[in-house]
């Protein structure tokens, strides 16, 4: 037998969904701690995945230890079903675990999400899994870990509100536009991965169970339903979100977040819904926007 | 006309298959085999199992043909291949002391029982490329020395019979550490900090030996010994209480001394630095040795001010599968992070222009 | 010989078994109080229930040291049974226990005896199944807390001693604590260490 065909036969076929059972087991355990302790970012032996660190590991990691047969898999990037990375992690599963997939943000069981929240109101049952790069809030202000777990320990989080209001005191505005920390359960401060802070007002008291999965770093952490979730800010510079002067230019919505998308090379510019999902069901339903003529239709 | 993007499985098969094309290379020269890629780039094999953490010759070679020669992206197919695997258990330690020795050096005395062994090394080859390898010449064959094989008493147990070096450190008691079972905490014990270092990038660990050489937390190292060659695998099986050998594998281990002044609890005394590596490479396993020394600060009460004593940015930073992954995350799209920090941008430059005397228009509101 | 009840009577498929006990323990744990059915197709020894073996086959393993109440730990065929199922080591201790189950909860040594880990990792504590008769006709426990939209309630029988005044010192502890899963044989609920507990008045 030559190398070549050996190693054929003896790579191993993979299990359901990929991980090993131990494996799940571990992150079940940790999944669990996490929901019993809102905010808390509990510790695990995070696995290699067939895709790089930073691409989404940990959120992969937590789908594939609560995904089963009968769920139906939604996977977003940047608010959208199509982008690359998320076309990738949802044919994974769809190979490694079988499972129905779907786009329609109400269809689905899971949703695994980088960098959005969608817009359409999550419901009971339905689980979103965050893929988070850095889960601890306070690590641009201390890199150390040892520091930082001291800090939660105490509930120290003066640094926290100290860089926040430099912020004001400098440009008139608290400049963090994204990953914007929250308190949970009014003891944890949490990173929400890097969303906009335009979906922070998303995560409380929501009907679905959140799930944060961060492989590099080695954390899961979680937020129950019905769960107090509060951006930080300050009596005199309330938290706000941003809001957009104009509507989506493909369906006409309002108070959504929308991607800013280059037209042309003379500063031509439109918005659109950054959720395509929700776009789609609203153009399905007859909403329009001022750039969405039948043409356009027919161009797609 | 707008046209959203679309279509992103299309384009990623596509890609797929263009890297599969590039692979290959020139269709009209043999394809590689993988008995070529272990025998003549045996390091490279030796590298990937390193950092890959699975010693499996035959696998490395598969992962450096299906990387095109990128060896972190070798090493990164093999860490994710042996995260699969099913964990039967821990092997015994291995005796390094009894490793049929292939190349066996030390810098600090000049002959020693079990002698100097060069064995096969770049050094003192005179770095000049060798018009010959173009083609296939076979090499003549290598002469074998009466008694090798024969195992070589370590360079520490001489030190220690005068007892002017810390002992080997206790085995047995606590549990060895493993971090890819539990997750890491900081400060880290040794074991689990070697281990990591194993694993680490060489590169890195290159680096950072170097800068204690230069002065960011010296540590007078000498090479007592780096050896090379093959040690038995054992496993106990407790409930046959029979051990068992699941065969042998080659490594590099390398034991630098170093300077100690002492302290109020122990005499002046040489410590160690310890590095040990699958397959050969010096460069790594000394490395290993200088960076498990300068990361002993704490313990031996050093003053701490160097990049290299620093265990949590040393541990945190040398992986380089992490460490590769996070960088290039950097080109999957942001654009939604983008887009509010745009709007934070344009607000604040709307105010500033505003604040300047509002007449002078800015760039962008031309818009 | 005993070797057929400690090999028989596990999951016929772990890989989706365990998968369908985990979701219904998340769940639980998610929404505090929520009665979820487990049926899992188990038939442990006595006096372990199906539920309760259930959960412990679906997450203990030679990495979580489990501690059986007494009454359990005597039973060579429980301990034998999870074991051979599980791989878990039994743990001396209830602190050292990161699962802990209980068939008498009457019996059940203070909870602030088990392990209910530190201000740095809160995790590192047990989660102790409570073996019940019944989820549904003992005194109504009104529950409020994160999972938990307004109220809820449960009526779980029978509870350690003591147990409103014991669980509120779990909760005065917080981010420290236990967790509970509370396993009728054929249904779960749980009560994490955030759940307070009001009096039983509707």
């Amino acid at each position: 037998m030559t190398l070549e065909t050996e190693i054929e036969d003896g790579l191993a076929s993979y299990n359901f969904a990929y991980l090993d059972e131990q494996t799940k087991r571990m992150i079940r355990r940790a999944i669990l701690k996490g929901i019993a302790i809102p905010g808390y970012q509990v510790p695990f032996a995070s696995r290699e995945m067939p895709m790089p660190y930073g691409w989404g590991t940990g959120g992969v990691q937590v789908t594939a230890s609560i995904i089963g047969p009968d769920d139906t898999l939604k996977v977003i990037d940047q608010g959208a079903d199509d982008t690359t990375n998320a076309v990738s992690i949802r044919a994974f599963f769809a190979k490694v675990a079988d499972v129905e997939t779907t786009t329609r943000t109400g269809e689905a069981t899971i949703i695994q999400t980088r960098h959005r929240i969608p817009e359409e109101k999550l419901t009971e049952g339905q689980i979103l899994v965050y893929q988070v790069p850095i889960p601890e809030p306070l690590r641009f202000l201390e890199p150390r870990e040892t520091e930082t777990r001291k800090m939660h320990a105490l509930a120290e989080y003066g640094l926290m509100h100290v860089k926040l209001y430099e912020d004001i005191a400098r440009n008139g505005h608290i400049a963090t536009t994204y990953a914007y920390p929250v308190k949970v359960e009014g003891r944890y401060v949490m990173d929400p991965s890097p969303t906009p802070k335009f979906d922070n007002p998303k995560m409380h008291m929501s009907d679905a169970l959140q799930l944060f999965g961060a492989g590099r770093e080695k954390r899961i952490y979680a937020v129950p339903p019905h769960t107090n979730v509060v951006s930080l800010d300050f009596e005199d510079y309330p938290f706000e979100i941003q809001t957009f002067e104009e509507p989506c230019a493909l369906c006409g919505a309002h108070g959504v977040y929308l991607d800013e998308v280059i037209l042309d090379d003379r500063g031509g510019r439109m918005f659109v819904c950054s959720d395509t999902d929700f776009c789609e069901e609203r153009r399905a339903e007859g909403h329009r926007g001022h750039l969405s003529g039948e043409a356009m239709e027919a161009a797609e | 006309m707008y046209v959203a993007v679309k279509g992103g499985e299309a384009a990623i098969r596509n890609a797929h298959r263009l890297l599969a094309d590039r692979r290959r290379g020139d269709r009209s020269l043999p394809s590689l085999t993988l008995g070529q890629i272990a025998e003549q780039l045996a390091l490279a094999c030796d590298r990937v199992m390193a950092e890959g953490s699975v010693y499996d010759r035959e696998l490395a070679a598969l992962a450096i043909k299906q990387a095109r020669g990128d060896l972190i992206e070798a090493i990164f197919l093999l860490r994710a291949y042996r995260t699969t695997l099913p964990r039967f258990g821990y092997s015994e330690p291995i005796d390094t002391g009894a490793m049929q020795v292939e190349r066996r050096v030390s810098a600090t005395y000049k002959d020693l029982p079990g002698g100097q062994m060069l064995g096969p090394t770049f050094d003192y080859t005179h770095r000049l490329l060798d018009p010959s390898l173009a083609g296939d010449d076979a090499p003549d064959d290598p002469e074998a020395r009466e008694g090798d094989g024969v195992p070589a008493m370590r360079v520490s147990d001489i030190l220690a019979q005068e007892g002017l070096i810390e002992a080997d450190g206790e085995t047995g008691g606590e549990e060895i550490g493993d971090l890819t079972r539990t997750p890491m905490e900081f400060p880290m014990g040794r074991d689990t900090r070697l281990q990591a270092l194993a694993r680490g990038d060489e590169g890195f660990l290159l680096a950072l030996g170097y800068s204690t050489q230069r002065g960011y937390a010296r540590s007078h190292p000498f090479v007592g010994e780096i050896r090379i060659g093959e040690v038995e695998v054992e496993y106990r099986m407790p409930e046959l209480g029979l051990t068992v050998s699941l065969g042998r594998i080659r490594v590099t281990e390398c034991q630098m001394v170093n300077q100690f002044k002492g302290s109020a609890k122990a005499p002046p005394q040489f410590t160690r630095g310890y590095g040990l590596v699958f397959g050969q490479s010096e460069r790594k396993a000394m490395a290993v040795a200088l960076c498990d020394r300068a990361l002993r600060a704490d313990e031996l009460g050093e003053d701490k001010f160097a990049p290299a004593q620093d265990e949590e940015f040393v541990i945190s930073h040398s992986d380089n599968v992490q460490a590769t992954g996070f960088v290039e995350h950097l080109k999957l799209p942001h654009y939604v992070d983008f887009q509010a920090e745009l709007d934070l941008v344009r607000r604040m430059r709307g105010e500033h222009a505003r604040k300047q005397g509002g007449d002078e228009a800015m760039p962008e509101a031309a818009e | 010989m005993a070797t057929a009840h400690i090999v028989e009577g596990g999951f016929a498929d772990p890989v989706f078994a365990s998968q369908s006990v985990f979701r219904a323990v998340m769940d639980a744990m998610a929404r505090p109080g929520s009665v979820l059915p487990i049926d899992a197709g188990i038939s442990p020894p006595a006096p372990l229930n199906a539920a309760a073996a259930a959960v412990a086959l679906t997450l203990a393993d030679g990495d979580t040291p489990v501690w059986l109440e007494a009454e359990m730990a005597k039973n060579e065929a429980v301990a034998g049974w999870l074991a051979f199922h599980t791989g878990a080591p039994l743990a001396q201790m209830p602190s050292d226990a990161v699962f802990a189950i209980a068939s008498n909860p009457a019996h059940l040594p203070p909870l602030t005896g088990f392990a209910l880990g530190t201000q740095e990792y809160p995790d590192r504590s047990t989660t102790v199944i409570l073996q019940m008769a019944s989820l549904s006709d003992g005194p109504v426990l009104r529950l409020s807390g994160p999972g938990i939209r307004t109220t809820n309630s449960i009526a779980p029988r029978p509870l350690p001693g003591h147990f409103e005044m014991q669980w509120q010192a779990i909760n005065d502890l917080y981010p420290r604590g236990l967790d509970l899963v509370l396993a009728a044989p054929d249904a779960i609920a749980c009560l994490p260490r955030t759940t307070r507990i009001g009096n039983g008045e509707a």
